[in-house]
């Protein structure tokens, strides 16, 4: 076994698996705060106070919230598969943390000698495997769903994947029409390129539209939440769920929310680019700091379309599940197959 | 043995172990998850022969969209241990040879995968990339590409139609 450990750059392992905990502890707080954000939101919207009796402005709400939960009696059904209803919650919450591996958080650091790249890992295929990794997310909900033995369950998880299903098509439409102009797969790269051009959302704005809606209809945030439509289905898929595991499905949505604005930021709002249209290597900043700057532009602008997620959800009524599937097959589809075609015609009459 | 043996020889024992526990499960719910497990060990092959491509694409097409279409019939329908019906001696049987037959087949088929081989390392170990994957498709086998795009369309249509059925 000595052989095999001497042939590994434990540097970089270690290097890594801190930089993964780094990046696992920060969407954790995020997705923490994002439940506070979201009561202030809505109670700024619906002219109330919102949550100000735990610390300064209500502050340590979400910790209160999360002790809550952990307290709270753990609870499985007798009439439920019990393997898969624990299993459930857990695959919901790693599927929404695994899309964070290709995210480009900022340049390139340097630090005791090492040049650290601020991305887990720079694959070639980085927004494919986004995609895969949506795609998996259906399962948390409907295993958890059907585990439940429950009927009301059942119906949310169902019309949860059947949902992320249909909007996935469109998804990937309006980012082949993105690829086309990128000519590359790879997350590092794409945004390297809005770095010394223009941010892909001027090109692409119908584009991005579509993946916008989408991705609201991928997180099942209002006006798409029917899954946990309370007045029709009791709680939705997690009716059955109690404690951390009910915690687990609240987390991983806005776990979700967190990841999904970081990859809209990063394909359409040029990632860690700070200012549009401008060479910020003329400031001489070191490396370093740069990096860092450029990590802090792409959270204020994830920050942003958290916020407009919030703002959307309590401005917005929840459609009926027939005008959902209406909009997504006869309305996204084409449109995001319009858009299709014309950049692609636009990129073949522009080359000649 | 290194790192590269070390994970094919546990991605071929996660594949073969979750294929078993596939047919011999009991619960339909259970064969479809093991199922996805086998798929992701699949993956995982594809990744260590540098094919990043097929692997994502595997995940995404097999695990992400057709075993969720599973899923949901089963779910629907309900199947579970107790509902599954005593099958008949004879399909056991026949299910038993047609998979043998398939298996003959493929290893006739890997006999000579030697060669293949060679054309992988004759292209730097890149032949999986998506870069090379996309010219060869759009070079040499055009015509294949294109006809079995126009078969998966006419599928396409056909499922609409028999959809539109009672209408």
């Amino acid at each position: 076994m000595d052989m095999i450990l001497l042939a590994v750059d434990w540097a970089l392992v270690l290097e890594k698996t801190l930089f993964i905990g780094f990046i696992i502890s920060i969407s954790l707080v995020v997705a923490m705060y994002a439940t506070y954000g979201e009561r202030k939101i809505a109670a700024f919207i619906q002219d109330r106070l919102g949550p100000n009796r735990a610390g300064p402005f209500g502050l340590l709400q979400p910790l209160a919230d999360g002790l809550k939960l952990f307290m709270k009696e753990e609870i499985i059904p007798t009439s439920s598969n019990k393997v898969l209803f624990i299993l459930g919650p857990s695959l919901a919450m790693i599927t929404a943390m695994l899309t964070s591996a290709v995210i480009p958080w900022g340049d390139k650091v340097e630090l005791f000698g090492r040049t650290i790249s601020l991305q887990i890992a720079d694959v070639n295929i980085g927004i494919l495997y986004v995609f895969g990794i949506l795609s998996l997310g259906v399962y948390g909900i409907m295993i958890g769903a059907w585990a439940s033995n429950n009927k009301f369950s059942l119906m949310g998880g169902l019309r949860a994947a059947s949902q992320i299903i249909s909007y996935e098509l469109a998804m990937g439409i309006s980012l082949i029409a993105l690829l086309m102009i990128t000519g590359s797969l790879s997350l590092g790269e794409m945004v390297k390129q809005q770095q010394e051009g223009l941010w892909n959302v001027i090109v692409q704005p119908l584009g991005f539209f579509i993946f916008l809606v989408c991705a609201f209809a991928e997180c099942n945030r209002t006006p798409f939440d029917l899954a946990e439509a309370e007045n029709e289905l009791i709680g939705g898929y997690h009716a059955e769920f109690s404690s951390m595991k009910l915690g687990f499905y609240l987390f991983a949505e806005y776990i979700n929310m967190f990841i999904s604005s970081a990859v809209m930021a990063t394909l359409y709002f040029g990632g860690y680019d700070i200012i549009p249209f401008y060479d910020e290597s003329a400031w001489g900043f070191s490396t370093n700091i740069m990096a860092l700057l450029g990590a802090a532009a792409l959270f204020v602008k994830i920050l942003f379309f958290i916020f407009l997620f919030m703002w959307v959800r309590w401005t917005i009524p929840r459609f009926r599940y027939d005008q959902l599937m209406n909009l997504g097959w006869k309305g996204l589809i084409p449109l995001s197959l319009f858009n299709m075609i014309v950049t692609a015609a636009v990129i073949l009459f522009l080359k000649k | 043995m290194d790192i590269t043996q070390i994970l094919f020889w546990f991605l071929s024992i996660l594949a073969v172990f979750g294929a078993l526990m596939m047919v011999t499960s009991k619960n339909p719910v259970y064969s479809v998850l093991w199922l996805i497990v086998v798929f992701f060990a699949i993956s995982g092959h594809y990744i260590l022969l540098n094919a990043q491509f097929l692997a994502v694409v595997n995940i995404i097409v097999y695990a992400g969209a057709i075993m969720v279409l599973f899923l949901f019939v089963i779910m629907l329908m309900n199947l579970n241990a107790e509902t599954e019906p005593q099958k008949n001696k004879w399909l056991k049987i026949a299910g038993v040879i047609a998979g043998g037959s398939l298996m003959l087949v493929f290893i006739a088929a890997l006999r000579h995968s030697n060669e293949l081989i060679k054309t992988q390392v004759s292209m730097g170990g890149e032949a999986g990339l998506i870069k090379t994957l996309g010219k060869t498709l759009f070079t040499d086998y055009v015509l294949p590409f294109e006809i079995s795009s126009v078969l998966f369309l006419s599928a396409m249509v056909g499922a609409v139609v028999i959809g539109k059925k009672g209408d």
